[in-house]
């Protein structure tokens, strides 16, 4: 069970927000003491998550929340654009592809760098992605 | 637009990122630098990632990017001073920067640098052997 303590929404249309959007990430990560190990995964993972949701999806916004699950504090990032979606996730997922002329790491990079990783996507509609980094995790 | 610095210092370049980097700021850095390498036909490139606290796989790409293109030109890229943190990250990332000397900071990287550019002795000494004949 995963309980929301706190949120906050940002947009994200230009490259510009994104370097806000990690100030934000990072201050929040801090408030729950947060390692800097960790700390520094989350913010990457970030990085690569904004960074889709701009080059592949036109933007969107991102959800950063404090979570609580029994003992463990973390911070929950959503990713939510409007973009054309993924049509194929499994080969998304894997390291090395890449539609773009990118290295392929972003997607599953970003899912060794968290705890929890959820992705789901509708052709046309748009993509989420949802990351969670335990505070001690 | 912002730009990063590139100092130079003798047959070095020496570039120290103080600030979070974005793609387009990533971008005109490579740019520049190639750029410079070529109009200074520096032998060295030293990037201090020091105060850089996120690299995540497009700023790697660009370090990778930045010496594979001086070695093009005949220079070599040391990074230096990476933060712990920034090193765990971008191994678990799967981005393990090969082909891109490292040293653990600004001293080391120019001893590397230094010791890098002697295997092929020429130029250097020769004009200061040169220079006294001349007068």
């Amino acid at each position: 069970m995963v309980l929301s303590l706190s949120k906050d929404t940002i947009q994200v249309v230009k490259e510009q927000d994104t370097v806000f959007l990690k100030n934000r990430v990072k201050e929040t990560a801090t408030r729950i003491k947060m390692g800097l190990v960790n700390q520094t995964k989350l913010i990457t993972a970030a990085s690569e998550l904004v960074r889709n949701m701009l080059r592949y999806g036109n933007g969107g916004y991102c959800d950063i929340e404090v979570v609580s699950s029994g003992r463990n504090n973390g911070v929950r990032l959503t990713f939510v654009d409007k973009g054309p979606g993924i049509a194929d996730i499994p080969q998304a997922m894997k390291d090395g592809f890449s539609t773009g002329r990118s290295l392929g790491l972003g997607l599953p990079g970003t899912r060794r760098l968290v705890n929890e990783f959820d992705i789901k996507s509708t052709v046309g509609e748009g993509t989420t992605v949802m990351v969670i980094k335990w505070a001690n995790g | 637009m912002d730009r990063i610095p590139i100092l130079r210092m003798g047959s070095f370049l020496l570039v120290t990122i103080q600030v979070d980097l974005y793609d387009r700021l990533a971008l005109t850095l490579e740019s520049d630098l190639v750029q410079m390498v070529n109009k200074t036909g520096a032998k060295g490139v030293l990037i201090d990632i020091s105060a850089v606290s996120i690299v995540d796989s497009f700023m790697g790409r660009i370090i990778g990017n930045i010496a594979s293109m001086s070695k093009i030109l005949d220079a070599e890229t040391v990074v230096v001073g990476m933060q712990p943190a920034v090193a765990i990250t971008l191994i678990e990332l799967g981005l393990p920067l090969k082909g891109v000397h490292t040293a653990l900071d600004v001293e080391k990287g120019m001893a590397l640098l230094r010791t890098m550019i002697d295997e092929d002795p020429e130029d250097d000494q020769e004009d200061i052997e040169h220079g006294p004949v001349a007068e």
